[in-house]
């Protein structure tokens, strides 16, 4: 393509605080329309907003975990506009002087890493919900359930160049939120949520090309289709000598194309200004180090330290830090079981397939970490084979049984491992079979196999393996 | 005397001895309602019923049968202007658009005073979301002056004034912005108190312009509003601007000797436009506190009064475009029934809901926050108020007190000034660079022009110095005599 691709992220993050960001409502999903309201979060004439701390908290959080410097007097602002989900004709959020600023972001893209840039972070409130009801037209409700919620907006530096490149941003920055425990990181239901900025220009260009902002992707599909969309769209136009307009675009997920939704003349001009009923949020040395001191190991570090110290690939480290609780119950198994390949490759292989099945979290698995630890030490000290082992997990998982060891005695799962009962059988399968026998000794090794497979059947699986592969090489060479 | 003539303090000592009951007093003003409120024009709501209940609670505790302690304002009527919440009571300032609005929560202030045991009687008029300095921009009412019923109470706390005045209320509160509760207490010859931005929640007060409202109480006398002042003042965590800082013995600390107290008079409140009368009677007053052995100061100096007005105009304005946006027809109040679709519905309920002065400020505030516009106006109006700010913390260096008149002219006629919006905004040019520094200030009677109207002096302390400030009102009150007087025209109304 004759054109370099400019994008720039902003993400909206609702923070797990359990009361709203100016008023003491529960942030509770799902309760009746309304009921979590009061005359602050509907606006009601003469009701003024209180600062939630905690907001101010994950704010931070969020910020010093991409390296943000934290603004030591941070300025809540109004955005003016009218929309009857706004209760009071201006969202309460940050314009100059947000709580975040300067911070950034490594991803990595086909084993390239790249640092993108994060301009700022602000804190807001998110508005109610328009109602539309089937039964009648022409009338609308307003749930001012979510009004006041707290929201955290990430933006980021116009610095990726691909599709791809703004799906590993967005993938790591949920991680992040994520693992600090103040967003669910929900792209379907919007408690995570994107808009791309996207220019092109010509290689080499001194200046940004014209923008287009998309909005509307609910996944991280979503977002690389519509990019990838807005990436033809605009080289198009350019290709035949137009301009792009400036201008707000919808993604269509059902005919794949993003439509316009207004320009620039119908921009809406907010006319920030501090909000007079809150004072500058102050924030000393001490808190920023308290929220320091507080923050977990992230994705990356702990993506790093898996790989180093439990010599992991790169791909099983990836896997079980993806998810903060997966890799808390690995290093929990690793303490009861020092074979951090083996449990990876358990994880990975057999307890998801179970959970994802079920759709449920590593945190609600039946198999505890001693259960599943006990499990492979069974494995390594040859009383049963992996074969079996899956059988037991099988069991394990579906009684919410930790105890292998019983399950294999109660049903004569052990191995075969008495030499003097595995002769007799390997010596009467090779009787039975001399004319094979004597096909192996003439150079036909493959049917080494074959009597091991025949000894293996007649044990029903619980022969040793290798005890068994020993006894036929003694007898037939 | 009928009852409703008594200050405050004197009827708070009455009520306490037992001397009369709170149902007596409260009927006393709600006859005296029906007799004059018709000419004056105080009330937009009467809460006839809910007065007398009250009245009747305050005496279950007056006698001592009940729980709760007393305070000063047990079984005092008190009205309050109609910008400040009452659950379940019209408040509608003034607009047809929250003509019919009833809120669902009490103001921090309003709770106060139901826990001191006060009986609230009602709401007074004012200007349209206090947006006037002559309570003509009402939507709902007019309200005349008690002394010259031909002539405006002031504004924007309009009936808040006229209704101390003719007795319609014992006391009031009104809210003070550029001046409307000072202004308005001058022309209708009253006490009116503005207080330091910060002391008094405004958590329902409905707002004009955020950072420059504060409630204040209207009184007989100086003592009065002492005593109202210590009941509605103090930190209330749901207003973040309010601030948690302890409050002073107002009441007790008003008869201290104010001998040494330097007091300063600004020269450039005293410039040209003053009225003569005005300027005779204020200056005499300065000269009797000097008697009392206050020092006078009379060539202090704050260089940047003559950008007052503007800036006030541009800050007031712009905060309170985006503090009216939430009457919109949506949730509350008035809502236009010619509403075709979203757009149209928002605006013909603001059309036809808000009056010119309201629009007028909306449009004027939403071009200084405009983008391109922003610098120019609303941040460079920010540093002028930085700078208003600085002259009274040079002059407070050496300064107690400074003393000035509270408007250039006494009441001024009906329609004298309603169809010229800039002489009306320079009328307030005395009393609002106090509401841009957020300091405490107070209107006290300082005599009468010739025509019979009354005069204001405005005293100005340092930020939390109520107490100074209503000490050195109480010693002027007492040497000029002026407080308490009654307008001959109500008295002949009656």
């Amino acid at each position: 393509m004759d054109y370099e691709i400019v994008i720039g992220l902003e993400v909206h993050c609702q923070l797990l605080t359990e009361t709203k960001i100016f008023c003491g409502c529960s942030t509770n999903f799902g309760n009746q329309p309304n009921e979590n309201t009061c005359p602050v979060c509907t606006g009601m004439p003469g009701a003024l907003p209180v600062l939630n701390r905690k907001v101010v908290d994950f704010a931070m959080r969020a910020g010093l975990a991409t390296d943000c410097a934290i603004t030591q007097s941070s300025i809540f602002a109004r955005k003016n506009y009218f929309y009857p989900d706004l209760p009071k004709g201006y969202q309460i959020s940050q314009f100059e002087l947000p709580i975040c600023l300067n911070g950034h972001l490594d991803i990595e893209v086909e084993g390239e890493s790249k640092r993108i840039g994060i301009t700022r972070i602000h804190m807001e409130e998110d508005a109610g919900k328009l109602v539309h009801p089937e039964y009648e037209t022409g009338v609308s409700f307003v749930d001012y359930n979510r009004a006041c919620v707290p929201l955290i907006e990430i933006v980021s530096e116009p610095d990726m160049r691909s599709s791809a490149e703004a799906v590993a941003y967005l993938k790591a920055l949920r991680d992040i939120m994520v693992y600090l425990e103040i967003c669910d990181g929900n792209m379907e239901e919007g408690s995570f949520r994107c808009d791309a900025n996207i220019s092109l220009r010509r290689w080499g260009a001194p200046e940004f090309g014209i923008r287009a902002e998309l909005k509307n992707m609910n996944s991280f599909r979503n977002v690389q289709r519509a990019i990838d969309y807005e990436v033809e769209r605009q080289s198009d136009i350019l290709d035949g000598g137009g301009t792009v307009i400036q201008e707000t675009r919808l993604w269509n997920v059902e005919r794949g194309m993003t439509m316009s939704m207004r320009g620039k003349e119908e921009a809406h001009d907010y006319r920030y200004f501090p909000d007079p009923d809150l004072l500058p949020v102050v924030i000393d040395d001490a808190w920023i180090e308290d929220v320091r001191q507080s923050l977990p190991e992230l994705p990356q570090a702990k993506r790093q330290r898996f790989a180093a110290d439990y010599a992991l690939p790169a791909a099983d480290a990836e896997v079980l830090t993806a998810d903060r609780d997966l890799a808390d119950y690995f290093e929990a198994t690793v303490k009861f079981f020092s074979q951090p390949k083996a449990i990876a490759n358990w994880i990975m292989a057999e307890m998801l397939k179970y959970l994802n099945e079920d759709k449920i979290s590593i945190l609600k698995s039946p198999v505890t970490p001693q259960g599943l630890a006990e499990l492979l030490r069974l494995i390594a000290d040859g009383t049963i084979s992996g074969k079996i082992a899956k059988q037991v997990f099988a069991q394990m998982y579906s009684q919410s049984d930790n105890d292998p060891r019983r399950i294999v005695a109660d049903q004569g799962l052990a191995q075969m491992s008495d030499s003097g009962e595995l002769i007799a059988m390997v010596e009467e399968i090779l009787a039975a079979n001399s004319d094979k026998v004597k096909e192996y000794q003439g150079g036909k090794t493959k049917m080494f196999g074959f009597f091991v497979g025949q000894v293996m059947k007649k044990s029903k699986g619980q022969a040793n393996p290798q005890m068994v592969n020993e006894l036929i090489k003694e007898r037939i060479g | 005397m009928e009852l409703y003539n008594y200050s405050l303090e004197s009827l708070s000592r009455q009520l306490a001895a037992g001397e009369i009951s709170s149902v007596e007093l409260t009927r006393s003003v709600l006859e005296r309602i029906a007799e004059v409120d018709g000419k004056i024009g105080s009330y937009l709501t009467v809460d006839e019923a809910g007065a007398l209940l009250q009245a009747e609670a305050a005496d279950v505790k007056l006698r001592g049968n009940g729980s709760g302690k007393t305070t000063p304002l047990t079984g005092i009527p008190i009205g309050l202007k109609d910008l400040i919440s009452t659950v379940g009571l019209p408040t509608t300032c003034a607009s047809k658009m929250l003509i019919d609005y009833r809120p669902e929560y009490d103001a921090t202030v309003v709770q106060r005073l139901r826990e001191a045991g006060a009986v609230i009687t009602g709401k007074l008029n004012m200007d349209e979301f206090a947006m006037g300095s002559s309570t003509e921009n009402s939507a709902l009412r007019k309200t005349c002056n008690p002394w010259d019923t031909g002539r405006v109470p002031g504004g924007s706390s309009g009936g808040s004034t006229a209704a101390v005045a003719a007795g319609t209320a014992i006391a009031t509160l009104g809210s003070d912005t550029g001046g409307s509760i000072r202004q308005p207490a001058s022309f209708c010859g009253v006490v009116g108190l503005k207080p330091t931005y910060g002391r008094v929640s405004r958590y329902g007060l409905i707002a004009f312009a955020s950072s420059l409202d504060q409630i204040g109480p209207v009184t007989l006398t100086v003592a009065d509003a002492a005593l109202l002042l210590g009941v509605i003042a103090g930190y209330d965590e749901r207003d973040s601007t309010s601030i948690n800082q302890p409050l002073d013995d107002y009441y007790g600390n008003l008869q201290k000797d104010i001998k040494g107290l330097k007091i300063g008079l600004p020269q450039e409140y005293f410039s040209a436009g003053l009225d003569a009368e005005v300027e005779t009677a204020v200056r005499k007053a300065c000269a009797q506190l000097a008697e009392t052995g206050a020092l006078l100061d009379e060539e202090i100096s704050l260089p940047h009064t003559d950008f007052a007005v503007a800036t006030y105009y541009i800050l007031a304005t712009a905060e309170a475009s985006s503090n009216l946006a939430r009457y919109d027809g949506v949730k509350y109040g008035f809502r236009s029934e010619s509403s075709e679709g979203l757009l149209e519905m928002y605006r013909t309920t603001r059309a036809q809901g808000f009056g010119a002065e309201v629009k007028r400020r909306i449009m004027l505030g939403t071009y200084a926050l405009s983008s391109g516009y922003y610098d120019a106006y609303y941040r460079k109006a920010q540093q002028v108020r930085t700078l208003i700010t600085r002259d009274f913390d040079k002059v407070f260096a050496d300064c107690d007190i400074i003393a000035a008149p509270v408007c250039p002219t006494p009441a001024f006629a009906f329609g004298e000034k309603i169809d010229d919006p800039l002489a009306m905004y320079l009328s307030d040019i005395l009393t609002i660079p106090v509401n841009l520094a957020g300091l405490p200030a107070i209107s006290v009677p300082c005599g009468f022009t010739k025509a019979g109207l009354p005069i204001g002096l405005q005293l100005i302390a340092k930020p939390f110095a109520e107490a100074t400030l209503l000490n050195v009102a109480w010693q002027y009150e007492q040497l000029g005599g002026w407080s308490g007087r009654r307008p001959e025209l109500v008295k002949e109304a009656k």
